[in-house]
Order: structure tokens, then C-alpha cells, then sequence
């Protein structure tokens, strides 16, 4: 019999990989951020849901979120090797196998949902499974290598968590927390092509269709103002729906100003700049928006539930 | 007959350890959250059920 001895038998790969490993598959910092806009969500809602699944739920919530991080990095282990932001990945560092990366995101994927639907509720599990699919799926597998909007429509999976923490108490979606996603939503596509204007080599490198490659600097520079012109007026929303208070009002608006200031910025930066600041300036501000809006609306909640008292 | 056995390096032995601690801390975690949120979701009408 030589079917054996005709295959080319690999050595038995002994892992070197420690939970460590596993625990970056998971992407930790995307995570934190999903954890903080889920518990904004929660802690908006109107409804009561008890502490212990109140953090069972956040849990699981950074967990399905963790877990579709590290179906992306099995997916996109190839140009993740090309970049140099994420070259170090546990996969194309070859610490971490691909096979071992898709099972750990598909036992956790399955772990989380069926936990989030049966301690908090149909709908948030179902809302967290479809948030794992379409950045898997929609976004990894189909639209990051086919199209410049990648981000634009996979920035949705992204914007979901709040609407999921919102669900988890209420088992609905309301406006409200359709306007929480909103402001994700739109506030993603000039957070990352903020990043891609000064990474824009690298992404070409690796193939990605980034916008500033695809439709050029230009276009992107224009695309990112007029996003800013847009998440500005829609964060304000929150206080006109009376989920924000007053101090919600002034701080989105003074935030949605400067962000306007800084994607006006980058507009006007002239085609010869290579450093790109005001691109860095934006990326930088964009974070301190994002968390600036989600953290004024939960110290307004927590300090209303204190006067409550 | 002789036997080829695989021997594990200081390295590979001291992240096996490291996984299977972790692994064991994580499933004693799961065990404590399914046991504590079951009590908070049904509180005292887990007792009370069809005999």
C-alpha cells in the first residue's frame, strides 16, 4: 500500500500559542469600545433588567463581538501578513493556526448567542448573531476586498452594539436606539478613512480597496467633510429624542464643530503633505468624539438615576 | 516494537499549561454565570415547577 506514503505527511505541529494569543484573536481594544457603547445602550433603556444580566449580558455581548474579530483575522490572515499594522496578528505571526482561529470564533460566536437569548432575549441574541454575521460574512468574506464602501456599509456591524444593549432590556428596537447606531454608522466611514488617507500605502500594498486608492485623495478628502456635515446634526439627535439631556446638547455640539473643524482640515490639506496631520489629528479626534458623545449619555443617565434615588 | 514518542519543549509544555488553566478558568466561569443568572432570571419560581 503506498496511499500513505505517496502524501506529503507534514510534521505534527506542536502549539506554542497561550491564551494570551487567543485572548488578542479577539481583537481586545475593538472589544472595549463594544462594551462601553452596549452599556450606554443598556443604561439608556427605558425597563429595568437586574445587574447580574444586566453584565451577563454586556459579557456576552464583548464576547460575539470578540468572536467575530477572530473570524475575521482566520479570513484575513493573508493581507493581515502584508501590513505592517497588523502583520504581528497571532495567524500571520504563525503563533496561532487558521483552523484553531475559526473554531475558537465559531464555538464563541455560538457560546454568546445562546447565552445572550436566553439571559436577556430572543431579539438581542438574534440582533448579536446577525451582527456576527455581516462582519464575518458581509463585511470580511465579500464587501473589505470588493469595493471602496467597504467600510461604509460594514461600519453597521460595528454601530450595532448599542441597539443590542438597548434590546437586551427592552426586547425591541426603537428609535432611539436606531439613532445610537446611526451616529456609528456615519461616524465610521471619516474615522477610517481618516486612517487610510496616512495608511493608504499599506492598504494598497495589501490590496484592500480603500477609498483613497480606488478614488483618490481628493474625492476622499471631499467625502470625508461631507460625513462630518452629516454626524454632526445627527448627534445631536439623542437630545431631541430625550435620551440626552442638556449637557448632552452642548457637548454633541461642540463636538459635531470639531469635527467638522478637523474633516475641514484634512479637506484643505494640500496634495503635497506626506506627513498628513491633519489626517492624524482627525483620526485621533474622531476616537474622542465617538467616546465623548456615548460617555456624556451615560454620566447624564447615571447621575439622573442618582437624583432618582 | 519501538515506538516514536513526541517530546514536548519547556516552551511548548509551559503554553500547553498556560491554555489548559485557561481553558479550566473559563469553563468555571461559564459554570458560575449560567448557575448565578439562572437564580436572577427566575429567582424563587425556579422551585416552582410540575413535580
Amino acid at each position: 500500500m503506498t496511499l500513505i506514503a505517496d502524501k506529503d505527511l507534514s510534521p505534527i505541529r506542536l502549539s506554542e500559542a497561550e491564551a494570551g494569543d487567543f485572548f488578542a484573536l479577539l481583537k481586545p481594544r475593538v472589544m472595549s469600545l463594544v462594551v462601553f457603547t452596549a452599556l450606554v445602550g443598556m443604561m439608556l433603556a427605558p425597563g429595568h433588567i437586574s445587574p447580574v444580566l444586566g453584565f451577563v449580558s454586556i459579557l456576552a455581548i464583548a464576547v460575539g463581538a470578540g468572536a467575530s474579530g477572530a473570524l475575521n483575522q482566520w479570513y484575513d490572515a493573508d493581507i493581515d501578513a502584508i501590513m505592517s499594522r497588523t502583520k504581528k496578528r497571532p495567524i500571520p505571526a504563525g503563533i496561532v493556526t487558521g483552523g484553531e482561529a475559526l473554531s475558537f470564533g465559531l464555538v464563541l460566536s455560538l457560546l454568546s448567542v445562546m447565552t445572550l437569548s436566553l439571559m436577556a432575549n430572543a431579539v438581542a441574541g438574534a440582533l448579536l448573531a446577525f451582527t456576527i454575521f455581516f462582519y464575518a460574512v458581509v463585511y470580511t468574506m465579500w464587501l473589505k476586498r470588493s469595493t471602496p464602501q467597504n467600510i461604509v456599509i460594514g461600519g453597521a456591524a460595528g454601530a450595532f452594539p448599542p441597539m443590542i444593549g438597548w434590546a437586551a432590556v427592552t426586547g425591541t428596537v426603537s428609535i432611539e436606539s436606531f439613532v445610537l447606531f446611526l451616529i456609528i454608522f456615519l461616524w465610521t466611514p471619516p474615522h477610517f478613512w481618516a486612517l487610510a488617507l496616512f495608511k493608504s500605502d499599506d492598504y494598497g500594498a495589501a490590496g484592500i480597496p480603500m477609498m483613497p486608492n480606488v478614488a483618490g485623495e481628493g474625492s476622499t478628502k471631499k467625502q470625508i467633510l461631507i460625513y462630518s456635515l452629516i454626524v454632526g446634526p445627527v448627534g445631536f439627535l439623542p437630545y431631541v429624542l430625550g435620551t440626552g439631556g442638556t449637557t448632552y446638547a452642548v457637548v454633541s455640539t461642540l463636538l459635531g464643530i470639531g469635527f467638522v473643524y478637523y474633516a475641514y482640515g484634512v479637506y484643505k490639506m494640500p496634495k503635497s503633505d506626506r506627513v498628513m496631520k491633519p489626517a492624524k489629528a482627525l483620526f485621533k479626534f474622531s476616537l474622542l468624539y465617538l467616546s465623548g458623545l456615548f460617555a456624556t449619555l451615560l454620566i447624564e443617565n447615571l447621575v439622573f438615576r442618582a437624583a432618582a434615588m | 516494537m519501538e515506538q516514536e514518542r513526541i517530546t514536548l519543549t519547556d516552551k511548548q509544555k509551559k503554553a500547553q499549561r498556560n491554555r489548559s488553566m485557561a481553558l479550566g478558568l473559563a469553563l468555571a466561569a461559564f459554570v458560575i454565570i449560567v448557575y448565578v443568572s439562572t437564580w436572577a432570571k427566575l429567582g424563587a419560581n425556579l422551585l416552582q415547577r410540575p413535580m
